[in-house]
């Protein structure tokens, strides 16, 4: 074993150790909820008064079990909702009293609440109150008969029976808004009472490792193309490892996103930078900014180490290190700690999907004058950044060189990218989602602001639902789940190729009014494939090279590399005059018959 | 009236000649191959047995696009063609009969008579089969010598070393690729394979290969008598024409087969083309038997235009070829041979770090250039390929050398370093290079 092998061998033990250490954290655990903690969360003494007492079998109580702690307050949560609603709603029986037995014309009068609610205690109180809010429009209503009016009263006791909890349990927005909260608070022990020298050991040693893993790599051998082995790699070729990997990643994001409760330990490892940074705590998406930028960093450190003979590569590299490092993770924590909104310069509309959200557009709004600085300018790196740059460098200056998605892609994703399917039937499929996924971005949208121009007057009832569903189904599950946890299985740009919006807005500008092109180098491709092959769009530029034709195609987003992995220098990315961009297929060579085809 | 086309050989030219004939015609077209079901790169096998692809990812085309276009593919051996009855005698399938015949058979590798070159873990590098037997060797090869120091050598020997197998080059010339390659850069070639941690034995010529007594190489030994051991010989002192078959065929052959400008041979309707073809008038200042996969491509598409009834001479325009020397590219454009003939001149421009050099090539007496050799540094066919037609005067070729720049953005350029050589050389001449575009002319100009 050479002592390069060595460093390399030690260096992967030890990253090994730290993710191995930083997965086994989350099982080091032990939870204890207290009293306290509880009626924090809550911020409301009423609901505490009645939320409280569910909770004294789990409160002030300490789990070493996660699971079980989880189990224990999520089942908590329910029962003392349902007994709540129970307690609090308005029966049958009381619908009927109240709507009388006429078959004749019937005036409702709300002081019949006094009779049917009556009584000294809180919920006869609770009800006379809730249903003279609710349904005191209809004091003094006739009606044809008490069916008639049964129909209206059973109505608003819907309303009112579905709002209980928002007033006296934990409704399902509380619950979102503090069920990870609670859960961390809740982490007690060996984790938090260590968090700092376990981001020591795990993040500043697993990267060490990592880099004394990456760093000898600058001495392989001649600078030059490093592919040696890729198709025979168990980790780079869908192998047992690809799949492991992915398997990992995909795991990540579920519970990022959905889960959370369940890495709190993730969070807390993470709250001394936090707090250092932001003054807060870390949050999940803290936790995830951070591996996010460390991710793009380290990998970026093996671009250098891979590229180091193009200088193309190496700006490009640096150009997303810094984005990612700055304007995505730094800059908005720092706005944060000087109270100002949360906000990443360079994520564009619709890639930042809830931009026009009406609780952004007010958080903005709040803030005076950098808060409308913030939201002229995202509009125009829409209405003007986006085509002006598109128009003289390609939709590259953003995808693989400011974008974190494309900043991710080309670091962590890079040993991916020949996976990607070159195949026409995926360029169709592409072509038909990613355009769906701009009109469904643009749908959203639009119903969101009109609803919020209106005041929820128009649309207001489909904003949430759509915004829903467009989060879940695009912004978690495509753009997070499948966009990255794909990457060892089908290509590290699948998010991108189909499914991100603004890939698809730069996309058209792009083909049709750019001065951005992969020219081909007259007659020399020899058809090998190297280009089509690490091409991570799944662009076939075999297809153009071989016939001599200019590759101009709406997804590619300028990487590079079919340019460097060519053997026999027939691909150039050139910003020149649009005249002569869709040029006419011409090899040179043959004078004898003119090819044209 | 539909014709029943028949091409023998699925690599660059047959394939080149069926897809140009289906844009032509509606003539029934068959390829017929021994070894592979579809077209793929050969050029690419080194870097399917490298693992920076698959075989798939050779395929220029994907497997849907034979039927979509009506080309039959029919994966078989020719055992015997007969021009007389225009029919086929296929290993498999039996008798085949055609109305046009296409030979486009490509080549082998030579084997010049050495003792044990029939050996196991003895081949070259042509074809589908010699890449399964690599492949096949490799988990018992640790050592490989590879004979002839031409371009297949170098990607063999590149092959085994992403292997981790110790290599051995063995050329006779006195640097590699010296045959063709200029001095200068055929020893940044050979500086390049030392750097690769291969060893190169210059000079020295192959004697006999060592059976180890159970039928495969343990080694060889060079004609000074000095031994290598090895378990593995790459011969690899270029191709000839792949024609056993046609023997007593009646179709006339001395190298290649023998054709005219148009690809006739002299059997009525029957053409070759590509590798096996050998030109009865070589186009004045290149050779008899061309090899390459542009020239290939080239005679596809003639042959086709002459089939479909616009006849058409073989007119290759200006040379050009291009080859990879492990991490150093090359390219060519024009003539240029591998002295300084009589009436020309060089302009050679090297890097100090040995690894990127530009040689023009001009008339010494009239100063219009000839040839362009490039070694590390890309350049634009079509920019080289006018300068070249219009014989363009060296200085005004080297004030405008920015226009033939075809490397990656941001990438070093060497023009004015170019430049200045050249005054140095000729200080009666003061090229000055024509300024780069400002930024703002750049983006807006």
């Amino acid at each position: 074993m050479t002592f390069k092998t060595l460093i390399k061998s030690v260096g992967l033990v030890v990253f090994l150790g730290s993710l191995g250490l930083w997965v086994a954290t989350l099982f080091l655990g032990e939870y204890r909820l207290t009293t306290q903690t509880l009626e924090e969360l809550l911020g409301d003494e009423t609901k505490a008064k009645e939320v409280l007492p569910y909770f004294s079998g789990v409160l002030d109580q300490t789990y070493t079990n996660k699971f079980a702690f989880i189990g224990t307050v999520k089942s908590t949560i329910k029962d003392a909702n349902t007994g709540i609603t129970d307690k609090y709603q308005i029966t049958e029986a009381e619908i009927d009293a109240l709507a009388g037995n006429s078959e004749s014309e019937i005036t409702f009068a709300l002081s019949l609440t006094e009779t049917v609610f009556a009584g000294e205690g809180e919920v006869p109180a609770f009800k006379r109150k809730i249903f003279a809010d609710y349904g005191g429009w209809l004091d003094g209503r006739a009606f044809a008969s008490s069916a008639d009016l049964r129909g209206q009263i059973e109505g608003t006791v819907g309303y009112i029976n579905a709002d209980i909890l928002k007033t006296r349990g934990i409704d399902k927005y509380t619950l979102k808004a503090i069920k990870v909260d609670m859960i961390k608070r809740a982490t007690v022990g060996f984790v938090p009472d260590n968090n700092a020298l376990l981001s020591i050991i795990i993040f500043i040693v697993g990267t060490i490792g990592a880099l004394m893993y990456i760093l000898p790599k600058f001495t392989d051998g001649p600078e030059g193309i490093k592919h040696n082995g890729i198709f025979h790699s168990a980790m780079k070729s869908q192998g047992w490892l690809g799949i492991l990997t992915g398997s990992f990643l995909i795991g990540f994001y579920i519970l990022l996103y959905w889960y959370a409760e369940y890495i709190t330990e993730w969070t807390i490892i993470l709250d001394p930078l936090s707090m250092r940074l932001s003054g807060n705590g870390a949050s999940q998406w803290f936790l995830y900014g951070f591996l996010y930028t460390v991710a793009v960093l380290v990998m970026g450190i093996r671009m250098y180490t891979k590229y180091r003979h193009s200088k193309y590569q190496l700006i490009r590299t640096t150009s997303v290190m810094f984005f990612q490092t700055a304007f995505a993770f730094i800059i908005p924590e720092i706005l944060v700690r000087m109270n100002q909104p949360y906000f990443d310069f360079k994520n564009i509309w619709p890639l930042d999907y809830d931009f026009f959200f009406s609780f952004n557009l007010k958080e903005l709004a709040a803030n005076g004058g950098i808060g409308v600085f913030m939201l002229g300018w995202g509009i125009a790196l829409i209405l003007v950044g986006v085509p002006v740059f598109t128009y003289f460098f390609g939709k590259r200056w953003y995808c693989s060189w400011v974008c974190g998605c494309g900043g991710l892609a080309e670091t962590l994703g890079d040993p991916y990218r020949q996976l990607s399917d070159k195949s026409l039937k995926a360029w169709k499929v592409e072509r038909i989602l990613i355009h769906s996924v701009l009109v469904f971005a643009v749908v959203m949208t639009s119903v969101t602001l009109i609803n919020f121009f209106t005041d929820g007057r128009m649309l207001g009832s489909l904003t949430e639902p759509v915004q829903e569903v467009y989060g879940f189904a695009i912004g978690s599950a495509f753009a997070g789940v499948i966009g990255t946890g794909f990457y060892p299985l089908m290509g590290n740009r699948m998010w991108c190729r189909f499914g991100c919006p603004l890939a698809a807005y730069l996309g058209i500008v792009q083909k049709f009014k750019s001065r951005f092109r992969i020219t081909t180098n007259g007659g020399q491709c020899i058809s090998c494939g190297n280009c089509s092959t690490y091409c991570e769009m799944g662009i076939d530029v075999r297809w153009y090279a071989q016939r001599g034709q200019n590759i101009i195609r709406s997804s590619c987003v300028g990487c590079g590399v079919c340019s460097q992995v060519c053997p026999r220098g027939v691909l150039k990315l050139e910003n020149k005059e649009e005249k002569g961009r869709f040029n006419e297929p011409i090899l040179i060579g043959n004078d004898g018959v003119k090819v044209t085809m | 009236m539909q014709k029943n086309i028949v091409i023998i050989g699925n690599g660059i030219s047959g394939i080149t000649a069926a897809r140009h004939l289906r844009k032509l015609s509606d003539h029934k077209i068959t390829v017929i191959s021994a070894e592979t079901d579809h077209f793929y790169s050969r050029t690419a096998l080194m870097y399917i047995f490298m693992g920076h692809m698959k075989y798939e990812n050779t395929k220029p085309y994907e497997d849907f696009f034979w039927e979509k276009n009506r080309i039959g593919l029919v994966r078989d051996f020719v055992e015997k063609v007969d021009p007389a009855k225009k029919t086929l005698r296929l290993k498999t399938e039996g008798t085949l009969s055609y109305d046009v015949l296409i030979l486009a058979v490509g080549s082998k590798s030579n084997k010049f008579g050495w003792p044990g070159q029939d050996l196991d873990g003895v081949q070259g590098l042509y074809n589908y089969q010699d890449l399964e037997n690599m492949e096949r060797l490799a988990p018992t090869v640790n050592k490989a010598v590879i004979v002839g120091g031409g371009l297949i050598g170098i990607e063999m020997g590149e092959m085994w070393m992403s292997r981790g197998v110790d290599v051995t080059f063995m050329i006779r010339e006195k640097e590699f690729w010296s045959n063709v390659l200029p001095n200068e850069e055929a020893s940044m070639v050979s500086r390049h394979v030392v750097e690769h941690h291969a060893k190169l034995l210059k000079e020295t010529e192959l004697d006999s290969i060592l059976d180890n007594g159970n039928g495969r190489v343990k080694g060889v030994k060079t004609k000074t008598g000095e031994t290598i051991d090895c378990d593995f010989v790459g011969l690899t002192v270029g191709v000839s024409p792949n024609t056993d078959f046609l023997k007593d065929s009646g179709i006339e052959m001395e190298r290649g087969i023998m054709v005219d400008p148009y690809f006739r041979t002299n059997q009525p309707d029957v053409y070759a083309i590509g590798d096996c073809a050998q030109y009865r008038e070589p186009v004045p200042g290149r050779r008899p038997v061309e090899q390459v996969w542009y020239t290939g491509r080239m005679h596809g598409e003639t042959v086709a235009q002459t089939i479909c009834g616009n006849e058409s001479r073989y007119q290759p325009g200006l040379w050009f070829n291009s080859a990879k020397f492990m991490d150093i590219e090359y390219q060519v454009y024009g003539t240029v041979w591998n002295q300084v003939r009589d009436g020309e001149k060089h302009l050679y421009w090297e890097h100090a770090k040995g690894k990127k050099s530009v040689r023009i090539i001009y008339d010494a007496a009239n100063g219009s250039v000839t040839g362009f050799n490039l070694m590390g540094i890309r350049y634009r066919h079509e920019v080289c390929d006018r300068w070249l037609r219009e014989k363009t005067h060296i200085t005004e070729v080297l004030a405008n050398l920015r226009e033939a720049n075809f490397d990656p953005e941001f990438y070093d350029t060497h023009e004015q370093d170019i430049i200045d050589l050249y005054n140095r050389e000729n200080p009666e001449d003061h090229v000055k290079l024509k300024r780069k575009k400002g930024l703002l002319a750049a983006i807006f100009g």
